[in-house]
């Protein structure tokens, strides 16, 4: 390790291509540790493409992910949750025929913590505690309600106890009050000292939540800096709203 | 995972129990379809325990037990092996076909699986057949024991226990419980921090060792095997249709589609032999319409609902 803040994450120059199409062009960025980094942009500028490609989902077309000093090349995506990066999904991935318990316990089973048997269990339950789901753990996982399911996901996600979290639009489709208490349970995560990278529309979330934002446009990375400094750029005011403005 | 009900153990025990004194009051009639039973059951139940948690619907049992059968067969006609020397070097060979093919469809999920697996189990079948026409003379496999139909029988009920015990054992494990995942989602499998494909194949092979143990065990009741008899695809479908009729939710669930659809196939071969296909389809028509949990999955739904009222 090399003085200074601890680089939990460092994006270099990640290429990605899909046929002809380029997603992600060139993107290099950092992340240290205990911060919360917001990947921001418009819909199509390979925001998601990028959590995939650090995840495992995806492999890189070039360029190189490293995490904590070691290189991700090739790891696929059961070797990167072990090594502690969790994540959750756009569009939300619960498992339907396993119990809120289970769903939560899957988790951590299989992660570096390799927990199982009543330790699993019990801290399961704690963890659905946690986020919220305390009363629900008895529930049957389809009568949740959406806010309640992103929390499961979250709950699965934590379970690792990673040292990177992703969430990928995380807070979409909440109502205000719900993003209100979502914006909170990520603010309690981060104090935790959970790393914590989020890719999201709702510009509240990313005001109270993102110590720094990368803009990316059309696969490449336009902007970097505070929410203030981003969001008051004229190119990323461009990208998001046209050039009539 | 969830604690031992000795209940259950206690009840599956006495039901072992009672199936070992079959022979003791089982004609010859009776004792064979009991040996068929008990066939069928090892399959289902094996089957179930890799297909039943990762709805990977496979139909390559019939791969496996022709190898274990026709390996007995080549083994005692032409090469003088002795029939023991062949039940062990059986199961390995099934496990390894089973390895890869395993591997061979790793990538592949729901439909392309089936037919896949499908397709692998007739292109071993023509393959046997045309090497033993061509190279081995098709003079016919003797399998030639002292083995009585009551022997394979007690042997099969012995590999029955061993199945149910290692299902037993998967299902508390890591190992099963990576299958239901995998089951209900791979993309979430694998982010999780499971190594799918290790973990699929590894259960896999696990079934193909058993249905070729089978393949093997059996082969003396019949005397005389030729390919197109133990490799028979009809067998694949048999053990699926046996196994989704009983329920895939549970371990015991298999056997309760075993017992009443042998009795049944029984009956109309011996009754209606020229229909054994219609009815055969026709039954898997109907359990896929009207039980897709099985008996045991339908069953415990109807209690459920009954405590709920």
């Amino acid at each position: 390790m090399s003085g200074g803040t601890r680089k939990v994450l460092s994006v270099q120059n990640v290429v990605k291509r899909f046929g002809g199409l380029t997603a992600v062009n060139n993107v290099s960025f950092e992340v240290s540790k205990g911060e919360v980094l917001g990947i921001i942009g418009p819909n199509g500028s390979g925001k998601t493409t990028m959590m995939n490609l650090i995840s495992g989902a995806l492999q890189l077309s070039g360029g190189q992910i490293a995490f904590q000093g070691q290189y991700l090349t090739k790891a696929g995506p059961d070797r990167i949750n072990k090594l502690g990066i969790s994540r959750t999904f756009q569009l939300v991935r619960i498992l339907p025929s396993l119990s809120v318990l289970e769903n939560c316990m899957a988790g951590m089973v299989f992660s570096q913590r390799r927990l199982w048997g009543s330790a699993a269990t019990f801290e399961a339950s704690q963890l659905l505690e946690t986020v919220g789901l305390g009363d629900k753990i008895g529930s049957d996982v389809s009568s949740l309600t959406y806010i309640d399911q992103k929390r499961l996901e979250l709950a699965r996600a934590l379970a690792a106890r990673p040292q990177l979290l992703l969430l990928d639009e995380w807070l979409a489709g909440l109502n205000p009050t719900e993003l209100q208490d979502g914006i909170e349970l990520i603010q309690s995560l981060n104090a935790d000292g959970t790393t914590i990278i989020l890719v999201e529309h709702v510009m509240d979330a990313i005001r109270s939540l993102c110590d720094r934002c990368v803009v990316m446009a059309a696969g490449s990375k336009i902007a970097e800096g505070s929410p203030e400094e981003v969001l008051s750029d004229k190119e990323v005011i461009r990208v998001y709203l046209g050039d009539d403005i | 995972m969830t604690d031992i009900r000795w209940p259950h153990v206690l009840i599956g025990i006495a039901l072992f129990a009672l199936a070992a004194m079959v022979p003791l009051i089982a004609d010859g009639y009776w004792m064979s379809i009991a040996l068929t039973i008990a066939m069928f059951t090892v399959l289902s139940t094996s089957w179930a325990i890799f297909s039943g948690p990762t709805h990977y619907i496979s139909l390559a049992t019939a791969a496996f037990f022709g190898v274990g059968s026709y390996l007995v067969g080549t083994g005692m006609s032409d090469f003088e092996m002795p029939y023991w020397t062949m039940v062990a070097i059986a199961p390995v060979v099934g496990a390894i076909l089973a390895f890869l093919i395993g591997l061979a469809t790793l990538r592949l999920s729901g439909v392309y699986f089936v037919i896949f697996t499908l397709g692998l189990a007739e292109m071993i079948r023509n393959l046997v057949s045309w090497i033993q026409n061509n190279f081995t003379g098709s003079r016919g496999l003797y399998v030639l024991t002292e083995l009585t139909e009551v022997d394979i029988y007690l042997y099969l009920l012995a590999l029955a226990a061993a199945v149910f015990l290692f299902g037993w054992w998967v299902q508390r494990s890591r190992l099963g419980f990576a299958m239901r995942i995998i089951g209900n989602d791979e993309t979430v499998a694998k982010h999780v921090g499971i190594n799918t494909a290790f973990s699929k194949v590894l259960l896999f092979t696990v079934t193909g060792f058993v249905a070729a143990l089978v393949g093997a065990l059996i082969a003396p009741r019949y005397t005389y095997i030729e390919p197109n008899g133990v490799f028979s695809p009809e067998l694949s479908f048999i053990v699926v249709i046996m196994a989704l009729l009983g329920g895939t939710g549970r371990l015991w669930g298999p056997v309760v589609g075993v017992i009443p659809f042998a009795l049944l196939q029984e009956y109309i071969n011996a009754n209606y032999s020229n229909y054994s296909t219609l009815v055969m389809g026709l039954a898997f028509l109907l359990i896929v319409y009207f039980l897709p949990n099985g008996v045991v999955g339908r069953l415990e739904q109807l209690m459920n609902r009954g405590k709920a009222s």
